[in-house]
């Protein structure tokens, strides 16, 4: 415990979250893979947006860096390039990452740039009071959707995979042990890795959908899910509709951050006398 | 190595400026008038061993160089009126948090697409009051591709002292123009650098004098593990919604840069001592401007001429001084009177200050200028 709570900032604590609320599992798996992998702290800086999800990096003691909403990654972005030894590992939730921040989600994919991005998708948005996301399922309700949700929701796993993420999984903050499992390896994983926490929020999601409280909302979700695993042994009709947890993709590409150095290394040995252009303020113009 | 003669456009004499200045990394999207700068670090950067990135939109591109700056990386990003506009949140998110981070801006026809390939100078009060809330935020407009070399450098030598966004009101004429350049010598040159704390024991991150001052900047990655977030905080980085605390950050950032507007005063004049009239404008309108002076003062006129340099924080004082003889004042520019607006507020209302707007796309022609300044003697 004493061990768990050195990477707290424990004068920012009591934390914001409500009681029941799926955010405090996903950072206590995420602090605890930190911890059995072994990460230098100095070595770790965690970005996150705006949203419930991302107050999570306040409570850290790592550099935390608490952006703008929807654009974590692509700060995330400007730390791994300036700074490729660094860990870089972002914390966002579904409105964060996948409404307002969709783009740069898809182009950190494409790039394969070595960040790690922990999705803490809760179906709402949490912060604002239980407005729809594009998380939110269809038919729900939000109140922003309040006749049911008539917009799709995203596969954000198949979005990751598709855009080029190398390395992607889902866990719920039900499936503790599977989750803090998935973030450890997402994290040694070399290229751009995203776990996407299925997380309850039973003050708006929960409350509003009569679902009920934090365990209902918790089994709820739980009850949507089976592992990749077991459902690749069932026959398709058995798996319609189930939301497939584990790990859903894993794939070796050249990492970005890496290749840029080498780009450098290359463009360096080809102009070995290069100096750089050097001067002051003050230098004169020869023509008016 | 002795000074070097070169022929050279506005953009580039800005990249070569922040290469000197010790550029380390650049995040951009192309657009136009500005994409020559972002082609140039692509390619000068990595010899350098500096980094380059072509983000997805201009959010990413500031949002990439704030983060690389919080590394201890110089960085910049360079782009032109629609890019400006979607760069302001981040630019506030600077300015709050207190991250250097330079913002070329090649000025162009506005708003919207307008004119992407004319010049305009429409963005100055967007380049100060573009993001919400109240924030400190340094401009500088250079006037020749000579002033965008220096200008360039300071912005980083400014941007790092005083952790704060400076931004270059460049515009299309002054990036495309092509002059002939005097690279100064290297040995004279000081590459600015940040103050950094001693040790990471007791580091707070936002601790200085509630004066104006300035507090000491930790990069990410070593040690010192402090929280930088967009939400008001006190001297520790804890966010916080106390009002003594909200009220303390907001004066302090506020005093920062304006009490020093004097001081950051950079200008250009001429026969201002003795003029009746004076013209006052900045960047490429200027250039005309100088010209139609200088032809009235050689008809025996008492015409003077201001060009300011340093826009944001506007120097109030050095302006009113430096005008006080004048009993009118012309303020060419090429938008419809947003320089103008602060001419007057340091001129006074005892004295008519003549809008000369002009935003057609086209440069200003010596002759208008002249035309205007015949007029109103």
């Amino acid at each position: 415990m004493a061990e768990f709570l050195s990477y707290f900032r424990q004068d920012r604590l009591p934390h914001i979250w409500c009681p029941g609320c799926g955010n405090g599992t996903v950072t206590g798996a995420l602090v605890r893979a930190i911890d059995k992998l072994g990460i230098d702290k100095n070595n770790i800086v965690m970005v996150s947006g705006i949203g419930c999800s991302s107050r999570s990096v306040g409570y850290l003691d790592f550099d935390t860096l608490h952006t703008t909403h929807g654009r974590a990654i692509a700060f995330a972005t400007g730390v791994k390039l300036a700074r490729p030894r660094l860990k870089v590992i972002v914390i966002t939730g579904d409105g964060d990452s996948a409404a307002i921040g969709g783009n740069h989600f898809i182009h950190a994919a494409r790039r394969n740039i070595d960040i790690t991005t922990i999705i803490i998708n809760n179906d709402t948005y949490g912060m604002t009071s239980g407005q729809a996301s594009p998380m939110t399922p269809h038919g729900m309700l939000g109140t922003t959707a309040p006749y049911g949700n008539v917009e799709y929701n995203f596969d954000l796993c198949e979005l990751a995979k598709a855009a080029g993420a190398t390395y992607v999984a889902r866990a719920t903050t039900y499936h503790y042990v599977l989750l803090e499992e998935l973030i450890s390896k997402a994290i040694m994983h070399k290229g751009f890795s995203v776990v996407e926490a299925l997380s309850q929020c039973p003050t708006y999601f929960g409350r509003k959908n009569k679902i009920g409280g934090p365990v209902e909302t918790l089994n709820w979700i739980k009850d949507q899910t089976i592992n990749v695993k077991a459902a690749a042994a069932l026959p398709p009709e058995k798996r319609e509709g189930k939301i497939l947890i584990g790990e859903l993709h894993n794939v070796e590409k050249p990492e970005f951050t890496q290749q840029y150095l080498e780009v450098i290394a290359k463009v360096q040995r080809a102009n070995p006398t290069y100096a750089r252009n050097k001067g002051v303020p003050g230098c004169e113009l020869n023509s008016d | 190595m002795a000074e070097k003669a070169k022929l050279m456009q506005g953009n580039e004499a800005c990249t070569m400026a922040a290469i000197a200045a010790g550029l380390e990394f650049f995040a951009g999207y192309p657009i136009t008038p500005s994409t020559e700068i972002a082609e140039m670090c692509a390619e000068e950067l990595p010899k350098v061993g500096g980094k380059f990135i072509q983000m997805e939109d201009e959010i990413g591109s500031i949002s990439a160089c704030i983060g690389a700056s919080l590394t201890g990386a110089k960085a910049m990003t360079a782009t032109s009126g629609p890019g400006f506009s979607l760069m302001q949140e981040a630019i506030g998110y600077a300015s709050l948090c207190e991250i250097p981070v330079v913002i070329i801006n090649v000025q162009r026809v506005g708003p919207s697409t307008g004119m992407p390939t004319s010049p305009a100078q429409g963005d100055l009060m967007q380049a100060r009051w573009g993001t919400h809330g109240d924030h400190p935020v340094i401009a500088l407009v250079p006037g020749n591709v000579k002033e965008c070399y220096e200008l360039t450098f300071r912005a980083f030598e400014l941007s790092e002292k005083y952790r704060v966004p400076v931004i270059v009101l460049s515009d299309e004429v002054i990036g495309h123009m092509r002059e002939k350049v005097v690279l100064p010598d290297p040995a004279n040159y000081k590459i600015p650098v940040r103050a950094m704390p001693a040790s990471p024991a007791g580091y707070k991150p936002y601790a200085a004098d509630p004066n104006g001052g300035v507090p000491l900047m930790a990069p990410f990655g070593m040690g010192y593990r402090w929280h930088c977030t967009g939400l008001f905080h006190d001297e520790n980085g804890a966010p916080s919604s106390k009002p003594e605390v909200a009220s303390t950050l907001m004066r302090r950032l506020e005093h920062k840069v304006g009490s020093r507007a004097e001081e950051l005063a950079d200008y250009f004049a001429e026969g201002l001592d003795d003029c009746e009239l004076a013209v006052v404008s900045f960047g490429s309108s200027a250039m005309a401007a100088l010209s139609a002076v200088r032809r009235a003062r050689s008809e025996g006129h008492k015409v003077g001429m201001l060009r300011l340099k340093t826009v944001w924080p506007f120097p109030t004082k050095t302006v009113r001084g430096l005008l006080s003889s004048a009993k009118k004042i012309i303020v060419p520019e090429m938008n419809l009177g947003q320089l103008a607006l602060e001419v007057e507020r340091a001129a006074g209302c005892d004295r008519p200050v003549i809008r000369l707007g002009k935003v057609n796309g086209e440069l200003f022609h010596p002759d208008e200028v002249f035309a205007a300044i015949k007029e109103a003697l």
